[in-house]
């Protein structure tokens, strides 16, 4: 189709106008952070200035920052194993057996507001002196990732022929064998999409981490909250720390693109 | 095969019996718990011991004021933001839907607000909405507006929240319908371009119909999530100024975690999870009927 080149020129300024605003808080956030404080609360706001890495270095130098990254890795990495090794039985089963009802069961937990399981783990944490520990942290996570993988994983092995299997099965591999031999080795792409979007899921929660964790296992969207709720906020440290936050899910959004695409988009392309 | 052994009869029980066990214990005990608290006045600060009061925290909660106006900023709230969301995603979707010059580009770029923690893209966003250095303040006064003070005044706190929500999730809207549109059959359109239609009857007759299931999940996913925005309320007003932005989620979450009033907060969290499920629930009724 010949278009007009009118009509071309605005959608491009259309499509330029949209990528602005979605790109302009991270342009700002950015930014902010190699400004001196005089600089930040500079009226009218600032284009152009002289940049400082002043405040990445007060944040990583002075504060228990590397502490926090090193927290929000730790229950991140754990939780996403744990929903693995958990789920991924779970969804084949799920799959191959069509076991609808247990598959909402565990999307329930999508459904549900948060603070009405955190309210009992916190007395029961409590109660069991695992408040701050990384066990009582990394088991609220699970209940974040767990139903990403199972929802994902689930859905991919639906997808996968069941001649495979059967075919080993009829030389004589028991299922579980064909799962493990036949079924996963093929499922990376799926396990990829699970992985990546349950790390990030975990990686930003806010809510289970502000009433679990501590001063231990504070973990890193904590500890930028903390920061704001000092009496003067100190914008430019501020500005570091969400920078440093928002990296690691931002680089793994970049590499695994696709991936990720698939697995916010999927819960609402199948039936 | 002539003999299977326990593991094989039994593997549909024995694969998803870790995760179904784990949900168990970490959800459905808690949550039932969280019930059975919910018909007590159990108070954690007060150190009395649980006593049974069968309705009475539900009486009490109902008959509070800030109760009634949590309910009704919970809707607003999701009512603005999912209006706009699923609006201006759809347009953006229906404006990108083609092959153009930088399209992977834009494609990322959409995905970034998604995956940006919201506790950060709140205080990011209070910078911007500050009344006195705050780059929105800028903005309006560069184009000939008066300031606004955005989430500093009671008026204006709930659309400037809004405004955040919808900055970051719709483009989720936007995906969802980009992967819809892209799995539309082409013969409909070619038949109905045959026929002489017009880009504007296509999009009517053709497209949003065709497109309609897909419109509708991608909304219940937004309307579970919006129903219980904590992050970025928390982060940016906590419930503030006075109680202006405060929603079901956060006043459950003060009753829970400030006050200690377990059964009062209780009854908040059952209320906001049968609101939860009796919304999505009617969204899928709707996308029931759609599919025809």
């Amino acid at each position: 189709m010949r278009r007009n080149p009118i009509a071309q020129l605005f959608f491009y300024i259309g499509v330029l106008a949209i990528a602005l605003i979605l790109l302009f808080p991270f342009f700002w956030m950015l930014g902010s952070s190699f400004k001196t404080q005089v600089d930040i609360i500079a009226w009218p706001p600032k284009f152009i200035w002289k940049p400082t890495l002043a405040n990445y270095q007060r944040v990583f130098g002075e504060q228990n920052f590397l502490q926090y990254f090193l927290n929000s890795t730790i229950v991140g990495v754990s939780a996403v194993v744990g929903a693995l090794v958990l789920g991924l039985p779970g969804a084949y089963s799920i799959a191959r057996f069509k076991q609808k009802r247990l598959a909402i069961f565990i999307l329930i937990a999508r459904l549900m507001p948060g603070i009405s399981f955190l309210l009992p783990w916190y007395i029961i944490f409590s109660r069991l002196h695992l408040m701050d520990s990384y066990v009582a942290l990394i088991l609220s996570h699970l209940l974040i990732t767990l139903p990403v993988v199972v929802w994902i994983m689930s859905s991919y092995f639906e997808a996968i022929p069941r001649e495979l299997e059967e075919s080993a099965m009829v030389d004589g591999a028991t299922m579980q064998r064909a799962f493990m031999s036949i079924i996963l080795p093929i499922s990376g792409p799926g396990i990829v999409t699970a992985t990546t979007l349950s790390f990030i899921f975990s990686w930003n929660n806010f809510m289970f981490s502000q009433v679990l964790s501590m001063q231990k296992t504070k973990t890193l969207p904590i500890a930028v909250y903390n920061f704001v709720s000092y009496a003067e906020v100190d914008w430019g440290a501020v500005m570091a720390v969400a920078v440093a936050i928002m990296m690691p899910a931002i680089i793994l959004t970049m590499i695994f693109q696709k991936y990720v695409v698939k697995g916010l988009t999927m819960g609402a392309m199948k039936g | 095969m002539v003999k299977t052994g326990f593991m094989e009869r039994h593997l549909r029980v024995i694969f998803p019996l870790p995760a179904v066990t784990f949900v168990v214990v970490m959800m459905l005990f808690p949550v039932l718990y969280t019930l059975f608290l919910s018909f007590t006045n159990w108070n954690l600060t007060s150190g009395m011991p649980i006593s049974f009061v069968g309705l009475r925290s539900y009486v009490r909660v109902f008959s509070e004021p800030r109760f009634i106006a949590a309910i009704g900023r919970t809707f607003a709230f999701t009512g603005m933001a999912m209006a706009l969301e699923t609006i201006l995603g759809l347009a953006i979707a229906l404006v990108l839907n083609r092959e153009f010059l930088g399209k992977g580009f834009v494609k990322l770029f959409l995905l970034l607000p998604l995956v940006a923690t919201p506790v950060a893209v709140g205080i990011v966003f209070n910078l911007f909405f500050d009344p006195t250095i705050g780059l929105a303040n800028w903005v309006l006064s560069t184009i000939g507006l008066p300031k606004s003070e955005w989430v500093s005044n009671a008026a204006t706190v709930l659309p400037s929240l809004v405004l955040v929500d919808v900055w970051q999730w719709t483009p989720m809207i936007t995906l969802i319908c980009l992967a819809g549109l892209a799995s539309l059959p082409a013969d409909p359109f070619e038949s109905a371009r045959v026929d002489g239609a017009t880009g504007p009857q296509i999009l009517a007759f053709i497209t949003l119909p065709m497109l309609a299931p897909t419109i509708l999940t991608a909304m219940i996913l937004r309307l579970i999530d919006a129903l219980k925005t904590f992050d970025i309320i928390f982060a940016m007003t906590s419930g503030g100024p006075g109680y202006a932005s405060e929603t079901l989620n956060i006043l459950g979450f003060k009753y829970s975690f400030e006050y200690f009033k377990m059964g009062q907060a209780s009854v908040m969290l059952v209320s906001l999870f049968i609101i939860v499920l009796a919304s999505s629930l009617g969204i899928m009724k709707m996308r029931a009927r759609s599919e025809g």
